[in-house]
């Protein structure tokens, strides 16, 4: 395989594109809506109406509305269909000549799809990830192309620091200074890791773009494979994401069998592998140190750094791990320019990003903006309001975020500005609350979650979390005395700063976050006042 | 080898390069409170007593792991450091039933020592009490799991000195648990060669000698020391 | 210098505080000199007093009588003192909090275990309903000192004793803390 071959191929898969299309997601989301029975009919459909020459039925990733699931659209023309079932498949077909159909639809132009940009899901909706002719024609595997015969590794690192992207993880930290750190470390060999182990509640942006477009974090991690000196990849991916795993799984296979993995991959010297590795169960995994213990099948625990997985990593080489939406951006950053990718979002915090949105809201789903967006647009606007019209807070970074209050939400969307308002960009989920919502229930949840994922290897964190979850459970009771409250946040500051890895350390921020904001839900429970949620009192 | 040059709470120390704080502290008669610390195994850095505060921002970071550097300030007791140090302390006695008075290593434990020199008079956390087994289906010696921090000493020096690893870690959180080879009674290990190293590793009364009673576990570290001393330098000093 | 009103109860422990409590020996006819004891297990008061300088309390939380009693000390006593490792940690008392609430805990003493009638005792008005958990003091009342040990030493009361008859703060440190 060399570049002509590459373009080749993407030429006869434009030649033989048909002139309709028809897009059925088959993402989890629309999937567990019945969207496989859909798709099914639709085949049938244009089957029978003798289309088959004239009209693709195409299996596509997310088309990210995902409460209104099974989503279908039509092309050329671009009319939705939401909740679509399989009998309204032949009058979908129909619709296609102008025929009409009892689909209910679903607008295009609505805020929701409007507001939204395309980077990251450039391909999500649009092509079939198990079909990697189809990421080719969109201009896949150009940017490795262009990587190996165009660039030096040095060239690529300096690209991606110059794009400004930072780690989509959560914590933020520029991609660009990681992998000149581990392209300047000395190993006789380094490895590429491919965080995909996405474990927060309500988060679901690395599984859309897994399930959706495999290829774009596939080609990621070969870049960076060049770019560092690695020549061997994994992608730990959690356990509780089969479609996810078996959608990379094909596209693997069908990258090394085009040797766009593999050895001598475009006819260069660059070989590199990817292989799987999946989780079981672990949130703990999803930090570096855990995830590469469980990578070389040892026990899923945390250990301190330094050394950094850049130094001494998997099996003490230098290895270099992002989170999947950070490889998926690479492609574009490459292909595009590092100038491009920098003139989206802010400044600091360039580019886009992807979020999980859901909670109480009218459109819950996979959202992309540029960065900078203001919180009220994507829950507001985007997100369509809460049915209940009140919005309490917005939960941002999942058990390691915070709950950010009505009156904050003008905020902007990026890693400075939602940590200056005590909460975490995290890796982009987003949860909204109305008064149904109590605060302290809130935090009791997540501390709930993060006492069961503790992995129990350091005291703050193992038996700190059990307290705290204690000390919630007492307020909510109503059996708190003030000296609980004063000893709930001592205990909240020593686990935070005394915890061995972030899952420990960040364990206390929801609890601190809703102090800040939403203390008089505690105040009103040591009141022996009856729980319920309640607006804020600045909102009434 | 090259010498590094701290601060050790005001006090100007030197410390061979690649030493860690903890070691610069004890060479300079400096105190630091440790638990799943045991000299001559890997460091875990799990029980976080040892944290020091670091630099003029004092950084809170495990003396055990972190190496000493030039000009490094380091404070190993301010009152933050002894406040949580308590509540860490406070935080292992409600987890599991350290009942000192009926347990064999009164007054021989590592866990009550602490508990005194930081003073820990009383507890401010609930109780877990959780219903824990013993295992006394070894010969010679016993697992009581009520007496467990999960320190991994055991863990760690069966793997590293005895090159066994009959000892390791199920479960997570606060059910994590020491297991035995795969989960079975200790008793029925093929691998534990017997010799006893984690009854004497253990801070506690977790891992004992069978026929102890109340107060009787009196470990002997001596014995460790010789064995590394023997392995590190080859020297059998008895 | 006003006599100091001193009182000592017994909830739930094995009165082994007590016991050290008498090892003070002939420092006894000292404490005599300055302290009246107005409530004890050694003195016939069927009702708790009011305006007792210091209680010192043995034993953990286990039954609604223990509560009571512990609500009534705490409103009637200036200075409330958490005695032995029972009160201060729940310690042997509460073991049994290992086994469940009240209810599977007499099943086990009195059913399970038993080799004649077993039967759970009956006889309302005079046995105590046990609490569902043991606790130590301080999570039922606010305690204000602490002597820990199982039981404290002797030596160990006498000195947070003679700091309340000076009328100062008791402090004990190092190894008059030590649990057990």
């Amino acid at each position: 395989m060399d570049l002509n071959e590459l373009n080749g191929i993407a030429a006869d898969q434009q030649a033989s594109r048909k002139p309709c299309v028809i897009r059925c997601c088959t993402a989890a989301g629309c999937q567990s809506a019945g969207s496989a029975a859909v798709l099914k009919a639709l085949q049938q459909a244009v089957a029978e109406a003798g289309k088959q020459d004239a009209v693709e039925v195409r299996s596509v990733g997310c088309l990210r509305l995902c409460c209104q699931g099974p989503l279908v659209q039509l092309d050329p023309d671009q009319r939705m269909f939401q909740k679509v079932r399989p009998e309204q498949a032949s009058s979908l077909v129909a619709a296609l000549d102008g025929g009409t159909t009892d689909a209910e639809p679903c607008d295009p132009a609505a805020p929701f799809f409007a507001l939204q940009a395309n980077v990251v899901l450039v391909n999500s909706g649009r092509i079939d990830p198990e079909q990697i002719e189809h990421y080719i024609a969109a201009d896949g595997y150009q940017a490795l192309a262009k990587a190996l015969t165009e660039m030096t590794p040095q060239d690529v690192v300096e690209a991606v620091t110059r794009s400004g992207l930072r780690g989509r993880g959560g914590a933020g930290y520029p991609t660009g200074v990681k992998w000149s750190l581990v392209a300047r470390s000395q190993g006789e060999r380094k490895y590429v890791v491919c965080n995909a182990d996405e474990g927060d509640p309500g988060a679901f942006m690395n599984r859309s773009v897994l399930e959706s477009d495999p290829h774009s974090v596939l080609e990621g991690m070969a870049i960076a494979g060049y770019a560092v000196g690695a020549s061997q990849g994994y992608i730990y991916i959690r356990g509780e994401y089969p479609l996810a795993t078996q959608r990379l799984q094909t596209a693997i296979r069908q990258a090394g069998r085009l040797r766009l993995l593999g050895t001598h991959i475009l006819n260069t010297a660059f070989d590199f592998r990817i292989d799987i590795r999946i989780g079981a169960g672990a949130f703990v995994c999803g930090e570096e140190t855990a995830l590469m213990a469980s990578i070389m099948g040892e026990r899923g625990t945390p250990r301190p750094r330094p050394p950094y997985p850049a130094e001494s990593g998997l099996w003490g080489y230098p290895t270099l791990i992002n989170n999947v939406e950070t490889f998926a951006n690479i492609p574009q950053i490459i292909r595009r320019g590092a100038d491009w990718f920098a003139s989206l979002g802010t400044p600091k915090s360039t580019g886009t990003k992807v979020f999980s949105l859901t909670g109480k809201v009218r459109n819950t789903g996979l959202v992309e903006v540029p960065l900078g967006t203001p919180l009220r647009v994507l829950v507001e606007d985007i997100g369509g309001g809460s049915p209940s019209g009140y919005i309490k807070a917005v939960q941002t970074g999942g058990p390691s975020g915070g709950c950010v209050p009505a009156h904050l939400l003008d905020t902007a969307v990026d890693y400075e500005s939602l940590a200056a308002v005590g909460s975490i960009m995290g890796s982009g989920g987003l949860i909204v609350m109305d008064d149904e919502n109590n605060m302290v229930d809130v935090a009791r949840f997540f501390m709930g979650f993060c006492m069961d994922e503790s992995c129990g290897k350091c005291i703050p964190c193992r038996a700190g979390t059990v307290q705290l979850h204690r000390l919630l459970t007492r307020i909510l009771d109503r059996k708190a005395t003030r000296r609980d409250l004063v000893l709930l946040e001592q205990l909240c500051g020593m686990v935070r700063e005394t915890s061995l890895c972030g899952l420990g350390q960040t364990a206390p921020n929801p609890v601190l976050s809703t102090l800040r904001y939403f203390r008089h839900e505690y105040e009103a429970l040591l009141r022996g006042e009856r729980r319920h949620g309640g607006p804020h009192p600045d909102d009434q | 080898m090259a010498v590094r040059t701290l601060t050790i709470n005001d006090k100007l120390v030197s410390s061979p390069e690649g030493a860690t704080i903890l070691q610069a502290a004890r060479e300079n008669g400096i105190d630091i409170p440790t638990l799943c610390q045991l000299d001559g195994l890997s460091t875990v850095g799990a029980c976080r007593l040892c944290l020091v505060e670091v630099g003029p921002a004092g950084r809170l970071q495990a003396a055990c792991v972190t190496q000493v550097a030039e000009e490094m300030v380091v404070r190993t007791e301010t009152p933050k450091l002894r406040e949580y140090r308590r509540m860490i302390i406070e935080l292992l006695l409600t987890e599991r039933n350290h009942v000192c008075s009926v347990c064999v290593a009164n007054h021989h434990c590592e866990l009550q020592d602490l508990a005194v020199k930081l003073g820990v008079d009383h507890v401010r956390f609930e109780y877990l009490h959780p219903h824990l087994p013993v295992d006394v289906s070894h010969e010679l010696f016993g697992i009581d799991h009520n007496r467990c921090i999960l320190c991994t000493r055991c863990v760690r020096i069966c793997d590293e000195i005895e090159g066994v690893h009959t000892w390791d870690v199920s479960g997570r959180g606060t059910n994590a648990r020491i297991i035995s080879d795969l989960n079975q009674p200790w008793g029925d290990s093929p691998t534990c060669t017997s010799c006893g190293k984690c009854v004497q590793a253990c801070p506690t009364g977790a891992v004992f000698r069978q026929g102890s009673t109340v107060a009787e576990m009196e470990k002997d570290r001596q014995r460790l020391r010789f064995l590394l001393t023997a392995r590190e330098k080859r020297e059998w000093l008895v | 210098m006003a006599r100091l009103r001193l009182a000592t109860v017994w909830l739930g422990g094995c009165s082994g505080c007590h016991m050290s409590f008498l090892d003070m020996d002939e420092w006894l006819i000292e404490l005599a000199r300055w302290a009246n004891i107005v409530y004890s297990p050694f003195v016939d008061a069927k009702e708790f007093p009011e305006n007792v300088d210091a209680t010192l309390v043995e034993g953990a939380v286990a039954n609604e009588d223990h509560l009571q009693l512990a609500r009534q000390i705490r409103q009637r006593s200036r200075w409330v003192i958490s005695f032995g490792d029972c009160a201060v940690t729940g310690n042997v008392t509460a073991m049994r909090n290992c086994f469940g609430g009240a209810h599977e805990v007499l099943d086990r003493g009195y059913i399970q275990l038993a080799t004649h009638n077993p039967g759970w005792p009956s006889d309302p008005g005079h046995l105590p309903i046990l609490l569902d958990r043991v606790t130590p003091l301080h999570e039922a009342i606010p305690v204000d000192f602490f002597i820990p040990g199982c039981p404290p030493p002797a030596p160990r009361i006498r000195q947070v004793l003679s700091a309340l008859i000076e009328g100062k703060q008791p402090h004990l440190e190092g190894d008059d803390i030590r649990f057990g």
